[in-house]
């Protein structure tokens, strides 16, 4: 798996707790709480999501490094062994 | 006979739009099935039906607009025969307003599979409500797909969706205010037990069989009711009228502007992880425009929590003809004394907004002081 499926199974799994969002307009280093208006209950939804598509259980304790877009993909690349892309 | 009438989802609900059958004669039914949907000021709710049966007849029509109470179909029960021709009174229709055509209500989504667009729930729904042709609408959401926005483009006058809402939450609570005499308390609640316990029990397990502390707060306000009664209540015919279980309506909102608030039923009675799971699905359906009838209709008080939006103190106002509403505000690290010692904690405010015809505030203070004492042991809830 890529950095970009990554982005895109984190984006697919919003989209599935926030269908009015638009994939294109969600800002990667902005809080995801603050720009789509989630809450607790969107949140876990969006892990259990997460768990399910990519198979990474993430602990209640570790909650906070899925602030942003650009978190979870770094977050998740990192507990499915994905090295950062090449710059 | 059975009769399947219009009912009332709220106190401030004198009458609804029936959209669509989702059954018609000569179907089945079971208790519970959704056989149509109603569009309310709150939007569309699925109604379910509360026996098993055969729809024998249909007696409103798509599209009609009639008062809460109205027969809407009759259902002949199980072991019943067909009955001779029916004589049916027409029921009392409620023209639409000057600006909404009378037009039949369109389908919401073309037959043909292949046909099919992409459609939020919500925007489905909507497009229900608003009688808009999914099928004429161009999706700019994920893939191309139709959301909520779209569909209120392509209705006249963008639907005013948000503005039915508004009015019809105006109306229930301008009619608290101004009958109920409210009478406000307010405590604060060491959270450190239940905040320690919570990060046990989630530490053990998967996402999805973890709780939120919205479930621990509901589950003490439910076991503290049994000791309260008339905090449980309708204020009704110049008394307060105890109801027999605790179904809690837990305020929503939903993005975009508004709130609902679906009842969770039998709350004391019920263990924790499937309250939770209840109260997932409930949001999740308030949020996509899924509710259905016996989510609106049953609640016997109702729990707001704002600590989401890091509000400390939430005082309510009761959604009549209950007597009472619960609000918890954020849990936040304060320092407290424990043991003579003061202590970062984490704490939360407890308020109660009550009906001083129902209750006092000696009754009030020892109800908060219960949820508090329940908070304290939460492996006991």
């Amino acid at each position: 798996m890529t950095r970009a499926q990554v982005r895109q199974a984190v984006l697919d799994a919003l989209i599935t707790i926030v269908p009015e969002a638009r994939p294109a307009e969600i800002k990667p280093a902005v809080a995801l709480r603050e720009q789509l208006d989630i809450d607790s209950m969107d949140f876990m939804n969006f892990v259990m999501a997460l768990d399910e598509t990519l198979g990474v259980d993430v602990p209640e304790a570790e909650y906070g490094r899925l602030s942003t877009l650009d978190a979870c993909v770094d977050y998740l690349g990192g507990r499915l062994g994905i090295g950062a892309e090449p710059s | 006979m059975g009769e399947f009438r219009m009912p009332a989802l709220g106190a401030d609900m004198v009458a609804g739009t029936l959209t669509e059958w989702y059954k018609h004669p000569g179907e089945s039914v079971r208790r519970g099935d959704i056989i149509a949907a109603v569009d309310t000021d709150k939007g569309s709710i699925d109604i379910e039906v509360f026996e098993d049966g055969v729809v024998e007849r249909v007696v409103v029509a798509e599209g009609q607009k009639v008062p809460v109470g109205t027969l809407l179909a009759v259902i002949r029960r199980v072991g019943e025969t067909a009955p001779s021709p029916p004589v049916t009174p027409q029921p009392t229709v409620i023209p639409a307003a000057p600006p909404s055509p009378a037009a039949p209500v369109a389908p919401a989504a073309p037959s043909a599979p292949t046909q099919r667009p992409r459609v939020s729930p919500l925007a489905r729904r909507l497009a229900a409500e608003l009688g808009v042709d999914l099928a004429g609408i161009t999706g700019s959401g994920a893939g191309g797909a139709i959301v909520q926005e779209d569909v209120e483009a392509a209705a006249p006058s963008g639907g005013d969706r948000q503005g039915r809402m508004r009015r019809a939450i105006a109306a229930a609570m301008a009619r608290s205010k101004r009958e109920i005499p409210h009478f406000y308390l307010a405590t604060t609640i060491d959270f450190a037990l239940a905040s320690g316990w919570l990060a046990q029990w989630n530490a053990e397990r998967k996402p999805a069989e973890r709780l939120l502390p919205a479930v621990l707060l509901l589950k003490a306000t439910a076991l503290a009711l049994l000791e309260f009664p008339e905090l449980n209540a309708r204020w009704e015919n110049e008394r307060v009228q105890p109801a027999e279980g605790i179904h809690i309506g837990v305020a929503t909102s939903l993005r975009g502007g508004g709130l609902v608030v679906p009842a969770l039923h039998h709350v004391n009675r019920k263990r924790l992880p499937p309250l939770m799971l209840e109260l997932r699905d409930v949001v999740q359906r308030a949020r996509t425009g899924n509710l259905r009838s016996s989510d609106l209709a049953d609640g016997t008080i109702t729990v707001t929590s704002l600590g989401e939006r890091s509000a400390d103190l939430v005082l309510g106002v009761i959604y009549p003809p209950q007597t009472a509403i619960v609000g918890f505000g954020s849990v936040v690290e304060r320092p407290w004394v424990v043991g003579g010692v003061v202590a970062p904690r984490p704490v939360l405010m407890a308020s109660l907004a009550a009906d001083h015809r129902a209750s006092d505030g000696h009754r009030g203070a020892a109800f908060l002081a219960t949820i508090d004492r329940l908070l304290q042991s939460p492996e006991a809830l």
